[in-house]
């Protein structure tokens, strides 16, 4: 494969997108839902705390602006790198 | 017109709108059966996803597992919609590239192997059926209240119509009657619930409602049911009470468990182009997340009105409610409506003409019902599956939604049995015997196999389901689990690494599906028949780890058994290299090929 160096590029600039991406993912979730919610258990938010909100609300809100940036960055990307769908 | 009659013609209703919109639209083709010839745009394609994966599951049951237990089970909230991150970004625009129709078929081909093909055909089987029998549970609930009959009865009427359902069309019917039952199901969702929020705390949006104040005592409604409910002896609604590593591999069980089903993967199968496999799941979560961030207000809300009507007059010192009320009033009208369905009981076990309802396990309670002479909580049954459905009558909402409800309800449950049965169906007829028994066989003979495969996975599913493991959503949570430990890793690990070969992923497969569905087993019961089980989920195999959390860590089994046995076996050979190197690129991506 001739652009085969570009296609490394390309792939490795989506991993790391990808890895920024889950650590988020991780964090609002698994962090400031579950195991960090005792640390954010000052700030309160009607009739309770904010950790409480990002397991029932905030965690999905972030999810949701998650993919959205994902697609529209690869997208830009794929054309960065020309390999978008012709 | 009486409730009966107005459940009925809002049934009936949608279901012609449904059955009207699949003749329209038949599939005529296997391509089309399949994958509705590609051509579903992806706003559309992300609704119908939507109505596909938002189940009995997440309709009926998750709000009523959510206001009885608080907290704890947000783990249903993050986990159903934290998996679409990960198929996002790990696997719906490489498959949609890869370009196949079915999930065994890129693992057949990735991994080189016919066996891995079967291998992960009966994953997809295994994970599905138990997904079925979750929706089984729940349709016996809907069809029980809205037909007044016991659940079995219930149950049984529901099997027959989602079979005469799922084998009038294939997906390109259903893709546009799930966007039809997608419309009708959230409708039957936020409807009750914008009413209730605004009788509680006067907020239109229920998620804002929650966080808001309570109209009645000018407290924060959370703070107020915290409250309530611990005067009654039960754990405080926002508190976390649950052992936390459980909480966490339950909650990333579920996330890796959504990313691994195949009746969801399938849909990014059915965009146009690669760029559309990336936005359509951002379109499915965003109507997913309509539901799911109403989800916990419902489930808050219902808690603090049960729990009100129980204590009708402010709390242990006001009295309980008493039988003669239950028997007259209208507005407790509805217990007695659910009674029949045999999901709702009371006795009053001490004689005193009240139904007293508080923790009796509490050692504070129990020194309280001494003292008052009660002899235990007497509201004996509430079965967590009627939460929902009973809601809009818990809250005294005029009967046209009460009918919607029970419509939406079905249109739940109705539609990701179909969902599911098109994939057990496909995985049947277009792997297991177009792909390995019988490659000659007809377009359709094809499509005859497929409709008997469906036939013998309902009837199993509801055989199962008369007596199930768990409330919808916990039965649904299993499959969750299965589908994490097999064909997740599997997926990924054939997109991510070129290393893994057809041994390691075989090898991983079977492992990652083995190991849990021991568990599963030996904790709910061989093959899920009741009593023969040799642990309980209140006290599990190992540590705190219960079976509807183990698939996160038949993940794990699945990942490291492919990595060690791919080191130890031949290398991928170089045309697989290849092929993986082609799926990590957009370019190319043409239409797909049947073969």
């Amino acid at each position: 494969m001739a652009d085969n160096s570009s296609n490394n590029a390309y792939w490795s600039a989506n991993i790391r997108i990808i890895i920024v991406s889950l650590i988020i993912w991780a964090v609002v979730s698994f962090g400031f839902g579950i195991l960090l919610r005792p640390a954010l258990s000052g700030i309160s938010v009607g009739g309770t705390d904010l950790g409480f909100w990002f397991a029932q609300q905030g965690s999905i809100l972030v999810f949701l602006g998650l993919i959205f940036f994902y697609a529209w960055r690869m997208n830009k990307l794929d054309a960065e790198h020309g390999v978008e769908e012709e | 017109m009486d409730q009966f009659t107005i459940n009925l013609l809002f049934v009936g209703t949608s279901f012609a709108l449904y059955i009207g919109i699949a003749i329209w639209a038949r599939a005529g083709s296997t391509s089309e059966f399949y994958a509705a010839g590609r051509g579903v745009h992806p706003v559309t394609n992300g609704m119908a996803t939507a109505a596909d994966w938002m189940s009995a599951a997440s309709f009926i049951s998750m709000a009523g597992l959510i206001a009885f237990t608080g907290y704890d089970n947000s783990s249903f909230l993050m986990g159903w919609t934290g998996g679409y991150v990960l198929l996002a970004l790990l696997l719906a625009p490489y498959l949609r590239k890869f370009g196949k129709f079915t999930v065994s078929e890129f693992i057949g081909d990735r991994f080189y192997s016919p066996t891995a093909r079967l291998v992960a055909v009966v994953c997809l089987i295994v994970a599905s059926t138990t997904y079925v029998i979750g929706q089984m549970t729940g349709v016996g609930v809907a069809f029980g209240r809205f037909l007044e009959v016991s659940n079995t009865t219930g149950l049984l009427i529901g099997a027959c119509v989602v079979f005469a359902y799922a084998v009038f069309g294939g997906m390109k019917g259903v893709t546009y009657t799930q966007v039809a039952q997608y419309v009708v199901l959230i409708m039957a969702y936020t409807i009750p619930a914008i009413f209730i929020s605004l009788q509680l705390t006067g907020n239109p949006i229920p998620a804002l409602g929650l966080f808001g104040d309570h109209v009645a005592s000018g407290e924060p409604l959370l703070a107020k049911l915290d409250a309530i409910v611990r005067e009654l002896g039960f754990n405080e609604y926002t508190a976390h009470h649950a052992d936390t590593l459980n909480m966490v591999l339950f909650t990333l069980s579920l996330m890796i468990g959504t990313a691994g089903l195949p009746h969801v993967i399938m849909r990014f199968f059915t965009v146009p182009r690669v760029a559309d496999a990336r936005w359509s799941a951002g379109w499915a979560l965003v109507f997913i997340a309509l539901l799911y961030l109403t989800a916990p207000a419902v489930g808050a809300m219902a808690r603090l009105n049960i729990t009100e009507m129980m204590w009708p007059n402010g709390g242990i010192e006001g009295g309980a409610v008493t039988v003669e009320q239950i028997e007259n009033e209208a507005r407790y009208d509805w217990m007695a409506t659910w009674q029949k369905t045999g999901l709702l009981g009371w006795e009053d076990k001490n004689g005193d003409g009240a139904i007293q309802y508080y923790n009796d396990k509490n050692t504070d309670l129990q020194a309280i019902a001494a003292e008052k002479g009660w002899e235990g909580n007497e509201l004996t049954n509430f079965n967590r599956d009627i939460l929902v459905l009973a809601n809009p009558e818990i809250a005294n909402l005029p009967s046209w939604v009460i009918g919607l409800v029970a419509a939406g309800g079905l249109a739940a449950a109705l539609s990701t049995a179909a969902g599911l049965l098109l994939a057990i169906s496909s995985a049947v007829s277009h792997d297991l015997i177009k792909g390995s028994l019988n490659p000659n066989i007809s377009e359709k003979g094809e499509l005859m196999s497929a409709r008997i495969a469906m036939a013998v996975a309902i009837a199993v599913a509801t055989y199962l389901g008369l007596n199930p493991p768990g409330f919808a959503a916990q039965t649904v949570a299993l499959a969750f689990g299965l589908a994490a430990a097999s064909i997740f890793p599997a997926l990924m690990m054939g997109i991510f690494s070129t290393k893994i070969n057809n041994t390691g992923a075989v090898a991983g497969m079977l492992a990652g599906l083995g190991v849990t569905l021991l568990y599963i087993f030996l904790h709910k019961g061989w093959f899920f028949i009741p009593d023969t089980n040799s642990f309980t989920d209140a006290d599990p195999l190992l540590g705190t780890i219960k079976s509807t959390s183990f698939g996160a860590i038949g993940a794990m089994i699945n990942f490291t058994v492919a990595y060690i046995v791919s080191s130890m076996t031949k290398e991928t050979p170089q045309e697989i290299k290849d092929l993986v190197e082609s799926v990590r690129v957009p370019r190319g991506a043409g239409i797909a090929q049947d073969h």
